[in-house]
């Protein structure tokens, strides 16, 4: 099924609502339809290949995302974040194509061979164009809808692939048809590089609720555009959240038309989502987990799941707040050890996934199995009811004398720590064990010392896991999406190792 | 007919527009209004209406289910007429409700 069918649907059955922007001065559903089709229309002009996108966030989003499906053309949304040099080298790999570059980004990019460059603001002229608006678009097949290039925090970006099918099967497959209530508006500030990006526009438009984009995350404006806008729903990963809630305190905000807030895209303190439920008893929380290979969203914490876990003496339910949930019904998930054996409850394993919505495929390598299954390189257990647990990806696990150690576990009691601000656990190679528990610190208030933080952990989890390596920095490295940049803490921690042993 | 993933169809007898989300385990002829289908493109003969037994209606935004093929379709425009594989009625798949994620 084409992506470019949901937003058919949705003007046909509701051409006057709005799907976009402000309140005041909003884009209906029709509108949102005439301007990709002018925008398909007059990119087929422009050249061929897929759709480019760099910029940021905006009402030209959609369009654009909804034009290239019309053509049957791949959109290629570059993070617009990247040093020159290494969006250049991506904009070379998505050639032929046709560029939309936000205006004062154009330097950056000029002269690329195989791309033809056109501005945003040539693109949203021509989406208001009677000429183009009127134009016949022939059917195309649905082919790829989407080319992300995986944020990764290592190595050269992959180009996941993701087909109209996978997309309008989850989108289909999690969203009722224009079931959002006609006041709801979500606000978007992941960007539109970002998988959640991509699939916020299409459950929005085919759920019937406004999109409020924001150009760009501060907790401010956040907090500000979420008052004025009377947002009803947002999706934030776990450090955007943290900052909002200390915007919230300070300015005495509590968004009390803010029903639904989800979260995801990396592990959440408990510490801060406790604050969360506190501060905004009124909100539904959802966690989702999900992977740009699975078209989004796989494994939802629903709101109730979370009243339960604050609300239980059961140590069992109470851990649950630190799960992901359950996977989403029609998806099948199973945990997998080394030889491929499915495991049972409480083992520890690699997550694997299998559903219409799992494309599982970068441009070049399939990475499903014969029988659809797709790997995700994500360590994970399930609990005795169903809930599933991350450790992180499967890399990032410490093998310390065969006993696997989850950094995740080690850093949410050193995060419970008062002299804690922010915390990374990676293992580092040993000559003795294979790998030992490294910590970084970025301390908040003053330092405490190592003897102090492994004294801590003792008192909560097994010896093994106490860190025998520990560093004091003022902060930890962060990518733009707010990924821990692991591998730069743990490749520094191992140098410095090797000089110290030599 | 071949209904592929993604095909669209259209109702010969009423206004209801379809596309198939998956495929039958083997082919069938899908109907509505109990007329079969035909293809999105193409011109509507004029004059028809459902039979009797087939106008329950068609929701818009509404997936159908024939259990025994495995068969899904989406209703993409609302229609007087009701779906059937080999005569065998469709049936509404209820909707989990899921909490928003994006």
């Amino acid at each position: 099924m084409h992506t470019a069918l949901l937003l058919e649907m949705a003007a046909d059955a509701f051409p006057e609502r709005l799907a976009l922007g402000e309140r005041a001065a909003g884009v209906t559903f029709a509108e949102l339809q005439a301007r990709a089709t002018a925008g398909a229309a007059w990119l087929a002009a422009q050249g061929e290949g897929s759709v480019v996108f760099l910029g940021l966030n905006g009402p030209a989003l959609p369009a654009a995302v909804f034009a290239a499906g019309k053509l049957g053309r791949p959109f290629a949304p570059l993070n617009y974040r990247a040093p020159d040099d290494d969006l250049r080298r991506l904009l070379a790999r998505t050639a032929p194509s046709v560029a939309i570059v936000d205006d004062d980004m154009m330097l950056r990019v000029a002269g690329v061979e195989g791309v033809t460059i056109v501005t945003r603001s040539a693109f949203e002229a021509a989406c208001l164009d009677a000429g183009h608006r009127a134009a016949e678009l022939a059917e195309t097949d649905p082919d790829i809808a989407v080319l992300l290039f995986t944020s990764g925090t290592t190595g050269e970006p992959k180009a996941a692939v993701l087909r109209h099918r996978h997309l309008a099967s989850y989108v289909i497959s999690t969203v009722e048809f224009m079931d959002a209530e006609e006041d709801e508006a979500a606000l978007v500030s992941v960007p539109p590089y970002h998988i959640a990006g991509i699939s916020a526009v299409l459950t929005g438009v085919y759920g019937g609720r406004r999109i409020v984009h924001m150009p760009a995350f501060t907790p401010d404006s956040w907090v500000e555009t979420a008052a004025r806008e009377a947002i009803t729903h947002a999706m934030l990963v776990p450090t955007m959240l943290g900052r909002v809630l200390d915007v919230m305190e300070v300015k005495g905000e509590r968004l009390p038309q803010m029903r639904a807030l989800s979260y995801g895209g990396g592990r959440m303190p408990r510490a801060v989502i406790e604050r969360a439920l506190r501060l905004m008893p009124h909100v539904a929380f959802v966690n989702a987990y999900g992977l740009t290979e699975t078209s989004s969203t796989i494994s939802v914490l629903g709101p109730q799941d979370h009243r339960d876990a604050i609300a239980s003496s059961d140590p069992q339910v109470s851990r649950r707040l630190a799960s992901v949930g359950r996977p989403l019904p029609g998806l099948e998930l199973e945990i997998r050890g080394p030889e491929g054996d499915v495991l049972p409850p409480g083992e520890a394993g690699e997550v694997y996934v299998r559903g219409e919505q799992v494309a599982g495929e970068y441009l070049g390598r399939k990475l499903l199995t014969e029988d659809g299954w797709f790997p995700t390189n994500d360590s994970g257990w399930l609990d005795a009811g169903g809930y599933l647990f991350i450790e992180g990806r499967l890399d990032d696990v410490i093998v310390r004398g065969g006993e696997n150690i989850s950094p995740g576990e080690i850093e949410d009691v050193l995060r419970a720590h008062p002299g804690v601000g922010d915390v990374a656990v990676v293992g580092i190679p040993d000559d003795e064990w294979g790998e030992r528990v490294a910590a970084v610190i970025a301390p908040k208030g003053p330092e405490p010392t190592a003897q102090e933080l492994a004294a801590w952990v003792q008192s909560w989890l097994r010896s093994t896991t106490t860190p025998e390596t520990w560093e004091f920095r003022t902060e930890l490295p962060y990518n733009e999406t707010g990924k821990l940049l692991r591998r730069v803490l743990k490749e520094d921690l191992a140098a410095r190792a090797r000089t110290v042993a030599a | 007919m071949e209904l592929k993933p993604g095909s669209r169809w259209k109702s010969a007898v009423c206004d209801g527009e379809f596309v198939v989300v998956r495929p039958p385990s083997s082919g069938g002829v899908l109907a509505s209004g109990g007329e079969p289908v035909i293809p999105h493109g193409s011109e509507k003969p004029a004059g028809g209406s459902p039979s009797p037994d087939h106008a329950g209606g068609s929701v818009l935004g509404k997936r159908y289910t024939d259990v025994e093929s495995g068969l899904a379709v989406l209703c993409s425009k609302a229609g007087a007429g009701s779906l059937s594989l080999d005569g065998r009625p469709l049936v509404l798949q209820e909707a989990k409700k899921l909490p928003a994620s994006d």
